[in-house]
């Protein structure tokens, strides 16, 4: 697949070489794109760049810690890419303490990123007063898939609206001998489930004394030990095979029925759509419990490692406006599964679930930045070796705690 | 090479060692810069408070004092080390066996001599994603012989905190079980003829032969097979990653995942510098004594057989 992708570009790049003499305007971009749906989606950034006059290279690294790595060498290295991708957190706000990237403020004040942009992207790639990342989508990490037939075979209706319909469900779908909560027993996939039981239970405040104020009292709270609590009860509804199983192996269990319910990234459109399922007819997606469930931002951004070279300045501020353009933008999200940075774009050829989170991104109130723009890639790993120590062993909710605060403090 | 194929006329002593000194040069800055040169520098950054980067502050011991409060660290310490006594023995009492029965001029020797080693050739990784699916309790042997009828049959080793580290043992023994059965079977391939026919003449039961005059020759090679057996030891890292990804939970936690987590996932350049100096360091004392002892060895060895 991606020897096929970079075959294509080759040859669209080449002709674009051919047919404008624009090659100084030359952008390598190194990203971690390389699945099918990933790769189609990054094509759809390269032709972009291509029609507004620039020459993309391609750099493909597998995997993300693998092309995270490669981009922080070559920049140490003093061989940067001219564009690198991270994650929309704090992953590269060392390297703008170290003075090693570019800003793009020209782009930004002339888009107006500051009245487009959602707030926690903004708040993300917008640090002291200067823009140093162009953010490319939004995923939503904590979505809830459900399987229709499991569903109706479980006599289940309608989607729950509080935590007690939810674990009710759950009930009901284990009664019709399903696997009530289809779960991929990996640490990232038990604390991305903890994190949904935090927001959705726990609700946004508390979330956000958890995560932004890493206020130690909370953590001992009764509020928190309720959530601690709801969350290891998710475990009576998993079935023994979870440990060590593939996000994506779990989603085929809601794919062939024989789960109810994943809670996951909305990444997971792209395996319903490989098995040609359409949703709100197959499956159903709710972004959390009630009508005014927050919505945890995450995505992707590209930033600009620092260079003095003017053609490289000029290829980057090139990147930051096409990928940001409203074209790109839907052109870009439908392959990839997550949702336009912008909610001024056309919506006609998004499904359901992008439609419907679309239509939540344009409520401020309901936004909620992920765990990784308030805290350290450090403190969000201690975090998730606690979360997932507490899943798995007998642990109580009281030492977890306990655990939680010491980390928050680290 | 070339001296098998033309032998170049015999320079003088004093000037061959002078050129082959120049020759070495290169791979002597290799190892100065290459080899000494990083370690120096990962020790350096495991005093610094680096992040994602590398700083150039000083905070002594703190990365040290926080990797060892470090519940993670402690618990995959521990998992190296049960799963290093497990592995190298099971390694090397399972290939030796299978070596001795290998020698007793079976038909089809060369068949059998590719099945055992066949694994060795796989890598970790796909070694791990095999097991990973046959231990899973939902999928392999145990769902296997339940549907045969076993329903109370339990194999969930994979799946079980305090069981999760043998099933990984289970894995790489089956991997390396080969390797260390070749090198065995050239040991007592290497065991002259003359003291079979002894044994035989005197009486002596085979497995009397294999015990007391075999086993005791084969050392040379026992040397060999756990120095190799060691190495993937202190690596190990690919088979938990593809087999449970350290989990369930942190239960199968292993210093070099905790390494590679902290050096790319985390951003923290500085606890994983710390991490590896203290691995280095664990090696070098385990090493050390076997060093010495070799040394002690060959320099005895050279007094009695002269130069």
């Amino acid at each position: 697949m991606r020897t096929t992708t970079r075959l294509a570009l080759g040859t669209a790049l080449a002709c674009a070489a051919l047919s404008t003499a624009q090659a100084q305007v030359r952008a390598e971009v190194v990203h971690w794109w390389t699945s099918g749906g990933e790769s189609a989606a990054v094509k759809e950034l390269a032709l972009a760049y291509q029609a507004a006059g620039g020459t993309w290279v391609d750099n493909a690294v597998a995997g993300v810690e693998a092309a995270k790595a490669t981009a922080l060498n070559r920049i140490l290295g003093g061989s940067p890419p001219t564009a690198a991708q991270f994650n929309t957190s704090k992953q590269f706000h060392d390297l703008i303490d170290g003075g090693l990237l570019n800003t793009i403020d020209e782009v930004a004040q002339k888009n107006g990123w500051d009245r487009m942009l959602p707030a926690p992207i903004l708040n993300s790639v917008k640090i002291k007063g200067h823009y140093y990342a162009v953010p490319i989508n939004i995923h939503m990490p904590a979505w809830f898939w459900y399987s229709k037939p499991a569903f109706e075979k479980a006599g289940l209706k309608e989607e729950p609206q509080t935590p007690e319909q939810f674990f009710a469900a759950l009930d009901k779908l284990k009664a019709a001998g399903l696997v009530p909560l289809a779960l991929g027993g990996q640490a990232w996939q038990e604390k991305l489930t903890f994190d949904a039981v935090l927001a959705h239970f726990g609700g946004p405040e508390l979330y956000l004394k958890f995560y932004r104020d890493r206020d130690a009292r909370t953590v001992q709270s009764d509020a928190f030990k309720k959530v601690l609590l709801s969350f290891k009860r998710l475990r009576q509804y998993v079935d023994a095979g979870s440990a060590g199983r593939n996000w994506n192996d779990a989603t085929s269990m809601v794919i062939a029925g024989k789960a109810g319910l994943q809670i996951m990234g909305d990444w997971a459109k792209g395996e319903f759509q490989a098995a040609r399922q359409v949703a709100g007819k197959d499956y159903g997606c709710f972004p959390g419990l009630g009508p005014r469930a927050p919505y945890i931002v995450s995505g992707d951004v590209f930033v600009f490692p620092k260079t003095s070279d003017a053609a490289t300045i000029k290829a980057q501020q090139l990147l930051a406006t096409s990928m940001t353009a409203p074209a790109t933008q839907v052109a870009f999200n439908n392959r990839k599964g997550s949702i336009p940075i912008r909610t001024d774009v056309d919506a006609q050829a998004m499904d359901v679930c992008a439609r419907l989170g679309l239509q939540i991104m344009k409520d401020g109130s309901r936004h909620l930045p992920n765990p990784e723009m308030l805290v350290t890639p450090d403190v969000a790993g201690a975090i998730q070796d606690i979360v997932t120590k507490y899943w798995n062993t007998p642990q109580s909710a009281d030492d977890a705690a306990r655990a939680l605060a010491a980390a928050l403090q680290g | 090479m070339q001296t098998l194929a033309s032998p170049a006329p015999r320079r003088r002593p004093r000037a061959r060692h002078w050129a082959a000194q120049l020759a070495l040069l290169p791979m002597a800055a290799t190892v100065l810069l290459a080899y000494l040169g990083t370690l120096a520098w990962s020790v350096r950054v495991s005093f610094s408070s680096s992040r994602s980067l590398p700083v150039d502050d000083f905070v002594g011991l703190a990365q040290y004092s926080r990797l060892f409060a470090s519940e993670r660290w402690l618990l995959s310490l521990q998992n190296l080390a049960l799963f290093g006594v497990l592995f190298i023995a099971a390694c090397l009492v399972l290939g030796f066996l299978l070596a001795v029965f290998i020698d007793q001029q079976v038909s089809g020797e060369g068949l059998l001599r590719t099945v055992f080693l066949y694994p060795y050739a796989m890598s970790f990784v796909a070694t791990g994603l095999v097991w990973q699916w046959l231990l899973n309790p939902e999928l392999g042997l145990q769902a296997g012989v339940r549907a045969l009828g076993w329903e109370q049959f339990g194999f969930d080793w994979i799946v079980s905190q305090d069981k999760v580290m043998y099933a990984i043992v289970l894995a790489a023994v089956w991997q390396a079980a080969g390797l260390v059965m070749a090198l065995m079977l050239a040991g007592l391939r290497g065991i002259d003829d003359s003291l079979w026919k002894a044994a035989r003449i005197d009486g002596i039961p085979r497995w009397r032969v294999y015990l007391s005059l075999v086993l005791p020759q084969l050392g040379p090679s026992f040397g060999t097979a756990a120095v190799l057996l060691s190495v993937s030891v202190v690596k190990l890292f690919d088979v938990v990653v593809a087999m449970t990804q350290g989990g369930p939970g942190v239960a199968s936690e292993v210093p070099a995942k905790f390494i590679m987590d902290h050096l790319f996932g985390r951003a923290n350049i500085g606890l994983a510098s710390a991490a590896s100096t203290v691995m280095l360091l664990t090696v070098l004392a385990l090493v050390a004594p076997w060093l010495y002892a070799r040394s002690r060895g060959a320099r005895l060895g050279g007094q009695e057989g002269g130069r």
